[in-house]
């Protein structure tokens, strides 16, 4: 061969490793139109479950949120609804996690609480995961009911949609692993017989029928992780918010169905 | 005391055959199952549940660990007077829980 | 030093040699199989329901029991049952029982009505360890009874996971 052809050749290798990496990872997002929810892979009974407040075990979470909003708390001896008197939080779990200027990075809802039972209840915060935060979430979500999926994602934000982006297509774990290979290239099959969905959090912080509980995203994020054989990120990592984010914003414009049900 | 969630029609016609839904926070542990380290968790459920309607016992459930969590029961009556329904769970440890509706019948 | 093993014969030497590996194996198998729990069967479930029915004949009809063919989580299934029945004073349903066939136990809910409930309908839900049948028993007031079953799959189980 002569150094030209060779030349030629090593052009159209390069195009081609290019053009096919491009293709892949065009191929790899699911289109926004072709994007389901959760709810839309289950049986019509859990859908029912889901539907009828009545008969939603989240709901239980929902109507103690309620209560734990209008209770006088820490040396501040204020409530939620002294602060937000009068205001409906209708809207406010569809745009978390939202950036936090005093903590320059982006917090979620139940971090969010958290900021306002120390800073202006001056009360201990609630711990992560527990009966209580959840409530409160659950009810402030409750009320996001419906709304598009809509966080915000500017100069500020867009470093930490990247990192969490980055987390969801990267392999890793003892089976090298991405998110991405079951929930972009994957979701119409089965894994163990169960579906394997888009994974949208369009209903947290949801009833999951294993855990015979109302968890948040983290639990379920934590819980797909150490699945994965990754090692695990602790409740609240800034690694599990970055995550939380990109996958909000990856289901944008899709209706918060706050408190769903799932499997 | 638990929480629970009702829903029973506020108004009935005499005679109306109406649904009533009942929802309970409780946990059914089943007994079957064992902590992380091999100890088994004792059983610990709701085992009765009864409804009455002005006085009356219309309805009444024995429950098993076979129940789910957050014990989930609807059934039916018919409306016969304004008046009110009282749920009653009792259960394991000493669990006791009870709410009353009114209805108004016409 | 002699041993035992050296004075025996070829032919007791292998047969001994068995009897350890037997000895052992059985051993083996005693520390490593699960302490066995108690499980409902279908014999244990057709002892519960004569429990209920006694030797009255048991006629498949009037009830409709309703769950999911296969469900996605063993730990919360959603149950209806119906059963056709006017609930008149003098024809009613008074009980509604419903058992199953391989969870830890056979009971899983009995009801008791009687005319103020109008209609004999019942929802609750339930938890399912395995793969079974499920069967619903309707009592009249006139002392016969009327079942229906359903076969479900389950591929995630109730009761038998530990909590993590």
């Amino acid at each position: 061969m002569t150094p030209a052809e060779r030349c030629i050749l090593a052009i159209g290798a390069l195009a081609w490793a290019i053009a096919s990496t491009l293709l892949v990872a065009l191929a790899a997002e699911i289109p926004l139109n072709e994007r389901k929810s959760g709810y839309e892979f289950m049986g019509p009974e859990t859908r029912a479950m889901q539907d009828d407040d009545s008969a939603n075990p989240g709901s239980l979470w929902v109507f103690d949120g309620e209560a734990s909003w209008k209770r006088k708390v820490g040396t501040a001896n204020k409530s939620c609804a002294d602060c937000h008197a009068g205001e409906s939080m209708k809207g406010v779990a569809a745009r978390y996690p939202a950036f936090n200027a005093a903590r320059g990075r982006p917090v979620n809802l139940d971090q969010q609480i958290n900021i306002c039972r120390t800073e202006r209840q001056q009360a201990t915060p609630l711990p992560l995961e527990g009966k209580e935060l959840l409530a409160l979430s659950s009810y402030v979500g409750r009320q996001s009911r419906g709304m598009p999926i809509a966080v915000t994602i500017d100069e500020r934000t867009r470093p930490f949609l990247e990192a969490g982006r980055a987390t969801f297509y990267r392999r890793q774990g003892q089976l090298n692993f991405a998110c991405a290979q079951c929930h972009d290239d994957n979701w119409k099959e089965k894994l163990a017989g169960a579906p394997i969905t888009q994974a949208h959090p369009t209903g947290y912080p949801l009833y999951r029928l294993e855990w015979q509980n109302v968890g948040s995203l983290q639990r379920r994020l934590r819980n797909c992780i150490s699945g994965m054989r990754v090692d695990n990120y602790p409740l609240g990592a800034p690694e599990l918010v970055d995550l939380e984010l990109f996958l909000m914003w990856r289901a944008r414009s899709m209706p918060l169905e706050t408190p769903a049900v799932r499997p | 005391m638990a929480r629970t969630l009702i829903n029973v029609p506020p108004k009935a016609k005499k005679g109306e055959v109406i649904a009533i839904k009942t929802l309970i926070s409780h946990e059914m542990e089943t007994g079957y199952r064992h902590d992380n380290v091999g100890k088994a968790i004792p059983r610990d459920i709701i085992s009765l549940f009864v409804c009455t309607y002005n006085g009356l016992e219309v309805f009444r459930a024995e429950l098993f660990p076979a129940i789910a969590a957050n014990p989930f029961i609807s059934f039916y009556t018919v409306a016969t007077a304004s008046g009110t329904f009282e749920f009653k769970w009792t259960g394991d440890n000493g669990f006791s829980a009870t709410e009353s509706v009114n209805i108004t019948v016409e | 030093m002699m041993t035992d093993d050296d004075m025996m014969t070829d032919d007791e030497a292998t047969r001994r040699q068995f009897m350890i590996g037997a000895a052992s194996l059985a051993g083996g198998l005693v520390t490593v199989l699960p302490v066995t729990e108690a499980r409902a069967t279908p014999e244990t479930m057709q002892a519960a329901i004569k429990k209920v029915v006694g030797s009255a004949p048991l006629r498949k009809g009037k009830v409709a029991l309703h769950l999911p063919p296969l469900v996605e989580n063993g730990n919360s299934v959603s149950m209806d049952i119906a059963v056709e029945s006017p609930m008149t004073a003098d024809n009613y349903v008074r009980a509604i029982h419903v058992f199953n066939e391989k969870n830890p136990q056979s009971n899983v809910i009995s009801i008791r009505l009687g005319p103020p409930a109008g209609q004999a309908k019942v929802a609750t839900r339930m938890r399912l360890a395995d793969s079974q049948r499920i069967m619903a028993i309707a009592e009249m007031n006139d002392g016969s009874f009327w079942s229906d079953e359903v076969d479900v799959i389950v591929t995630i189980a109730a009761c038998l996971e530990d909590p993590v």
